[in-house]
C-alpha cells in the first residue's frame, strides 16, 4: 500500500511550465490590490490598511478586513490572494496558541515571523502573501515585513501591496522616531488615504490596529472617507402592495378541438 | 519571402531603451513653473553617467525636461531646434509658446508610434507666454494632457501621492522648490535608478533659469537601522 507523500508536489508546476513553453498563456496571479502600513511609536506598533477586495477591475467586497489577529499581542496585515493571506495567517495563529499552551508564555513576535517566513519559503512563492507583521512582546515592540517567498526585513515603518509607494511616499517624508500614539495613528491614516486615493487598487475605508505592552485597540473602520454621495430621500424600498387594477374574469374561449381519431392514443401509429 | 503578418523593418525599429533618465517632476507656482530633474543616465542596471541635463530651453518661452531613452530626448531637441528656427526665420513678431510646443511634440509623439518606431521618453512641457502659465506631458504613445502638477516614470507613483496632498495655487518659489524637494528626496530613496545630483529649472514671464546641480541631504539613522535585529537575532 502507497504511504502518500508528504509536504508540496511540484509535478504539476513542471507541467504548467512545459505547457508555458509550449505557448500557453497561463493564469496570472490575482493581486488583490491593497494598502497595508506599519510604524513602530514610543510605545508600541501601528498597523493600518485599506478595506477593499478586488477581483480584476471589479471590487468584490467593499468592507473586508486585513488586519488579522495573531496573538493577544501580535497582528499582521495581510496582501496578496485574500485566500492565501487568511489561511496562513489562521494556521500559525493556532499554531502559536498550541505552543502558548505548551510554554505557558506569551507570544513573541520573531516566533510569528519565523513560522509564517519558514510557512512560505517551503511553498517557494506560490502561497502568495504578503505580509505586515507587527506585536509587543516581552523584548519590546516589533515590525516586520514577510514577502511571498519567504524573505523578510524588520523596518521602523513598512508599507506593502498596490498602494505601497502612495504610502511609502508620505512614511518616507513624514516619519520621525518616537511619535506619540495620536501622531502615529494620524501618519498611519494619511498614509492609507494616500492609497485609497491614488491607487485603483485600494479603497473605500481606513482600519487601524495600536498595540501597546499589555493591551491593543482595534479601530474598525477607523476613518470612512468614502460614503454614498447620493443618497434618495424617497428611499430605495418599493411598496410590497401590489396595485390591483380591474376585477373582471373574462374565461378564455375555446380555439381548438380536440377529436379523438382511431382508439386509444394518437401518438401510436 | 516575408509573410503578410510580419515585416522586414521591425527588427530596426527601437523596441527598448538603452541608457535612461529617470523621474521629471513639474508643477505651476505662484510666478510661473518649477522642473526638477537629477542628473542619472542608467545604461541598464549600472548608473553610467552622472551628469546628463535632462531639462532644456525651448525657444523663448519654453522648458523642456525628458525622461527615458537620452538619444530620443536629443533627436527630440534636433526637431525642436529647427522648429524654432523656422519660426524664427517667420520674423513676425510672434513665437511659439509652450502651448506650441506641447502640440507638436505630442504630433510627432504619437505619429511615431503608429509607425512602430516611438521616441522612447515622457516629456514635461512648461513656460509662460503673455502671462499664461502652461505645464503638459506627452508620453512615447502619444497621450498628452495638461496640469498644475505632473511627474513622469516612477514619479507617478511616489511624487503625485504628495503632489496631490500638498500643492496650492499660489506657492512663492521657496515653497515650490521646497515641494520638488520633497519629492526628490523621496525618489532618491526609493527609485534605484536615482542619483543625488539634481537641478531644478525656474520659468517665468522675465525667462528661464536653470539651477547649478546640488546634492540632497538624506536621514538614515533610524534606531531600527542602526541595529535591525536587537531582539530577533537570526533574522534580517
Amino acid at each position: 500500500m502507497d504511504v502518500p507523500k508528504t509536504g508540496f508536489s511540484f509535478d504539476l508546476c513542471r507541467r504548467n511550465e512545459m505547457l508555458t513553453k509550449k505557448g500557453l498563456k497561463s493564469p496570472g496571479y490575482l493581486k488583490t490590490g491593497t494598502t497595508i502600513v506599519g510604524l513602530i511609536f514610543e510605545n508600541g506598533v501601528i498597523l493600518g490598511a485599506d478595506t477593499r477586495a478586488t477581483e480584476g477591475p471589479i471590487v468584490a467586497d467593499k468592507n473586508c478586513e486585513k488586519i488579522h489577529y495573531m496573538a493577544p499581542n501580535i497582528y499582521c496585515c495581510g496582501a496578496g490572494t485574500a485566500a492565501d493571506t487568511e489561511a496562513v495567517t489562521d494556521n500559525i495563529s493556532s499554531q502559536l496558541k498550541l505552543h502558548r499552551y505548551h510554554t505557558g508564555r506569551e507570544s513573541r513576535v520573531v516566533t510569528a515571523l519565523t513560522l509564517l517566513k519558514s510557512h512560505l519559503f517551503r511553498y517557494q512563492g506560490h502561497v502568495s502573501a504578503a505580509l505586515v507583521l507587527g506585536g509587543v512582546d516581552v523584548t519590546g515592540p516589533h515590525l516586520h515585513t514577510i514577502y511571498p517567498h519567504g524573505s523578510t526585513d524588520t523596518l521602523p515603518f513598512a508599507t506593502m501591496g498596490s498602494g505601497s509607494l502612495a504610502a511609502m511616499a508620505i512614511f518616507e517624508s513624514e516619519y520621525r522616531e518616537g511619535l506619540t500614539r495620536e501622531e502615529g495613528v494620524n501618519l498611519v491614516t494619511k498614509a492609507i488615504c494616500s492609497g485609497i486615493f491614488n491607487d485603483l487598487g485600494s479603497g473605500s475605508n481606513v482600519d487601524v490596529c495600536v498595540i501597546e505592552k499589555g493591551k491593543k485597540e482595534y479601530l474598525r473602520n477607523h476613518l470612512t472617507p468614502n460614503p454614498r454621495t447620493y443618497i434618495s430621500s424617497k428611499g430605495y424600498t418599493f411598496s410590497k402592495k401590489t396595485e390591483v387594477l380591474l376585477t373582471k374574469i373574462t374565461p378564455l374561449k375555446e380555439l381548438v378541438d380536440v377529436v379523438q381519431v382511431g382508439g386509444g392514443d394518437a401518438m401510436e401509429e | 519571402m516575408d509573410t503578410l503578418l510580419s515585416s522586414e523593418g521591425d527588427s530596426q525599429r527601437t523596441q527598448y531603451p538603452y541608457v535612461t533618465g529617470t523621474s521629471i517632476i513639474g508643477i505651476k507656482y505662484k510666478d510661473g513653473i518649477l522642473m526638477a530633474a537629477d542628473m542619472g543616465g542608467s545604461y541598464g542596471s549600472t548608473i553610467r553617467y552622472k551628469s546628463v541635463e535632462r531639462l532644456k530651453q525651448v525657444g523663448k518661452h519654453s522648458l523642456i525636461g525628458a525622461s527615458g531613452e537620452i538619444s530620443d530626448f536629443q533627436e527630440i531637441l534636433k526637431y525642436l531646434d529647427e522648429l524654432i528656427l523656422h519660426d524664427n526665420m517667420w520674423d513676425d513678431g510672434n513665437s511659439l509658446g509652450p502651448k506650441e510646443v506641447h502640440n507638436y511634440l505630442t504630433r510627432v509623439m504619437y505619429n511615431r508610434r503608429n509607425k512602430f518606431d516611438p521616441l522612447w521618453n515622457s516629456l514635461v512641457i512648461g513656460g509662460v507666454k503673455n502671462g499664461q502659465k502652461y505645464l503638459g506631458s506627452v508620453s512615447m504613445i502619444g497621450v498628452h494632457y495638461e496640469d498644475d502638477h505632473l511627474a513622469t516614470g516612477f514619479g507617478n507613483h511616489l511624487a503625485r501621492p504628495i503632489l496631490r496632498e500638498e500643492w496650492r495655487e499660489d506657492l512663492s518659489f521657496e515653497e515650490g522648490v521646497k515641494l520638488l524637494e520633497k519629492c526628490m528626496r523621496n525618489l532618491l530613496y526609493r527609485d534605484r535608478s536615482a542619483v543625488n545630483k539634481l537641478q531644478i529649472a525656474k520659468i517665468t514671464e522675465e525667462g528661464l533659469t536653470v539651477s547649478q546641480p546640488y546634492s540632497l541631504k538624506t536621514f538614515w539613522n533610524f534606531a531600527a537601522f542602526q541595529n535591525p535585529t536587537v531582539g530577533a537575532t537570526g533574522s534580517w
